[in-house]
């Protein structure tokens, strides 16, 4: 392996990482403000990938435009499932609970997804699909800048709109302290719906990128939520800064790995380095430590 | 703790009644007598292998809430003592010719010992962990178990290794593979019955209740969780061993499948978690109507989507399982009827009602 190939895979690391960190903060926002574990959100990757390649190929709508449609639907699926099925877990076991009734979500999507279109793998194609830029020496494909400035603007935006902006601080209230927050006047239900609803949302981005990427089928949402999970984990549930640092991570770890070792070991790497970091720190590389309940 | 499961299955100090008692052993008898009596009296191979399914599902899902359910910890990685289990069979089975039928039987317990011993290390390092963070160890040493099987040599790869053809006769083919799976779960479900009213199990209930006060307590934890760990691998791997000799090969994917790890835990949950009879009865539904369904729908999708509404609807509906709704729900009404509170909810779990009396026995 030469020095060139090595720096080439850590910068596609970087860009690859950049759009896991997007789905993955979609997951770790829903499990901060719901304690939740959305099982759900890899196959909401695959639905969005569908969406755009329904959109692209029968109505000529390209990848980006539709986005304009995708997000929105998206938006409105995790609002639904907020409303119907989230909403009805009792705190006491909430998070148990949360995994099989997401799980049983993804089987139904998935169900769906079987129906309409099949077991046959598909990819997203667009003219920047196969194109790359020649730059500094690397070669970087188009949809992976493409998706990496997508992430980039949406995982600031998320940033700001957390930080910056009076529902921002209703969200992190409700994080911190659900029942201070709703003795303080604000509506915790509505701000988890929303909640729910963005991080839902950001998969539709999350799966256009990803289906313009790698081909996939109904049933790629499996091995998508495992390594979601990792990521979130890796980097502490519910912090989003976590999340992008641990995507980035264990993205340029598996490509490296790929490209000095052999592609078939690579993911077993990626698993391998999440169960060494959590084993030295069970909270995760940005995580807290949660107060013992009392 | 928010992962805390729904209030245990109250220890109660008195013991239960004569006639309730007898009721208990009366049916564990009756369930006894039908599960040996079923392959006799249905011949049809397509039924009599979907009973092979379901049993051996309700071994795995038993064996599992000896760790997850009494313990409270949710693992969902027990695909790997059921791979690694197959495995263990098919190997041997290969490499020391062993002939199909029975002597592979023999090798079941090999089966369970290699899955005990791969739990110390898995549960070593996972148990390092709590609550969510637990879940996803499980899921990403599972799927290090997976690619690992995919890529190394001896496990044949995607072309998987062929198990000998047991010399069963066409038309009983499946009552052998039957009654070993039966002795297994009959095994089980007596250790953890014998687990859930020892001490053992007292301490894992207090570990799921509140292990900050447990450890305070004086409760080894570490030691304990893992022992349960690794009980829970045991027959897992057995049925492993079995279930990939009853279908005469063995693949990665099939060995390591992650909904194998969603299934037991699914069944368990909706039976009753921690109770004795729950993960039985949830094992039993889930995994008949999942073979009937198979082979009812041609297509996969509609099976599906027929599995995955089922199973919102049962969880909205009884959101703690089948087994504490249903005892929840007579104990409201013979409360009703006697014009007072139940005087107790000891038998919350059924026909594991007997387990009730893990705190008088002690």
């Amino acid at each position: 392996m030469s020095f060139t190939e090595l720096l080439q895979a850590i910068v596609d690391g970087i860009l690859t990482g950049g759009v896991y960190a997007l789905m993955a903060a979609g997951l770790t926002l829903i499990f901060g403000v719901m304690d939740i574990i959305n099982i759900a959100q890899g196959v909401m990757v695959i639905l969005g990938a569908y969406l755009s390649f329904e959109l692209s190929v029968h109505l000529g709508i390209g990848l980006l435009p539709g986005l304009l449609i995708t997000v929105p639907l998206m938006f409105a699926l995790g609002v639904a499932i907020e409303f119907c099925f989230m909403r009805r877990l009792r705190d006491q076991d909430r998070t148990q609970m949360s995994i099989l009734v997401t799980y049983a979500v993804a089987i139904v999507i998935e169900g769906v997804l079987t129906a309409l279109f099949g077991v046959d793998y598909v990819q997203l194609q667009a003219s920047y699909v196969n194109s790359s830029v020649h730059m500094l020496g690397f070669y970087l494909p188009d949809i992976y800048l493409i998706g990496f400035a997508l992430a980039v603007a949406l995982l600031i935006g998320l940033y700001y709109g957390l930080y910056r902006t009076k529902f921002g601080r209703a969200v992190r209230a409700s994080l911190q302290n659900r029942t201070a927050a709703d003795l303080i006047g604000i509506d915790v239900n509505r701000v988890r719906t929303i909640s729910v609803g963005i991080g839902v949302g950001v998969t539709a981005v999350g799966g256009m990128v990803f289906g313009a990427t790698n081909s996939f089928n109904p049933n790629t949402g499996y091995d998508l939520i495992s390594r979601l999970l990792a990521i979130v984990i890796l980097g502490g549930m519910g912090s989003i800064g976590g999340a992008m640092a641990a995507a980035v991570f264990l993205l340029v770890i598996n490509d490296v790995v790929a490209v000095a070792w052999s592609p078939t070991w690579a993911p077993l790497i990626y698993f391998v380095a999440l169960v060494i970091v959590l084993s030295v720190r069970p909270q995760g590389l940005f995580g807290r430590t949660a107060a013992r309940a009392q | 703790m928010t992962a805390r499961p729904s209030s245990p299955p109250p220890a109660a100090g008195a013991a239960p009644t004569p006639p309730r008692r007898a009721l208990t052993a009366g049916t564990i008898v009756v369930a006894l007598a039908v599960f040996v009596i079923f392959p006799l009296v249905v011949t049809d191979p397509s039924t009599t292998s979907i009973a092979v399914f379901a049993l051996v599902f309700m071994v795995a899902a038993c064996a599992w809430n000896i760790f997850s359910g009494y313990s409270g910890y949710l693992a969902l990685g027990h695909a790997v003592f059921f791979g690694s289990g197959g495995y263990a069979v098919a190997l041997a089975a290969r490499d020391w010719h062993v002939a199909g039928g029975w002597p592979v039987f023999a090798l079941l317990p090999f089966g369970g010992l290699v899955a005990g011993l791969i739990a110390i290390p898995v549960g070593l390092i996972a148990l390092r962990t709590r609550r969510h963070t637990f879940v996803v160890v499980t899921i990403a040493i599972f799927f290090i178990f997976q690619l690992a099987a995919f890529n190394l040599g001896f496990t044949g790869g995607t072309s998987g290794i062929l198990l000998p053809l047991a010399p069963f006769s066409a038309a009983n083919f499946n009552q052998p593979f039957y009654y070993v799976t039966l002795i297994i779960l009959i095994l089980t479900v007596i250790v953890s019955w014998m687990v859930r009213r020892s001490r053992f199990g007292l301490q894992l209930l207090a570990i799921r209740d509140d292990e900050d006060r447990a450890l305070g307590l004086g409760v080894k934890t570490r030691r304990l969780k893992l022992t349960a760990f690794v009980i829970s691998a045991i027959p897992v791997g057995m049925v492993g061993g079995l279930y990939f000799d009853f279908v005469g090969q063995i693949f990665p994917q099939f060995a390591f499948d992650p909904l194998f790890d969603l299934a037991i835990a699914l069944m368990a949950f909706l039976g009753g978690l921690g109770t004795l009879a729950g993960p039985l009865l949830g094992a039993l539904v889930l995994e008949s109507l999942q073979q009937y369904l198979t082979q009812t729908f041609s297509s996969n999708a509609t099976y599906l989507i027929a599995y995955g509404v089922l199973f919102l609807a049962v969880i909205l509906i009884m959101p703690r399982g089948v087994v504490p709704g249903v005892s929840e729900w007579l104990a409201r009404r013979r409360a009703r009827a006697a014009l007072e509170p139940p005087p107790s909810e000891r038998e919350a779990s059924g026909v594991g009602g007997s387990s009730g009396l893990a705190g008088a026995a002690r």
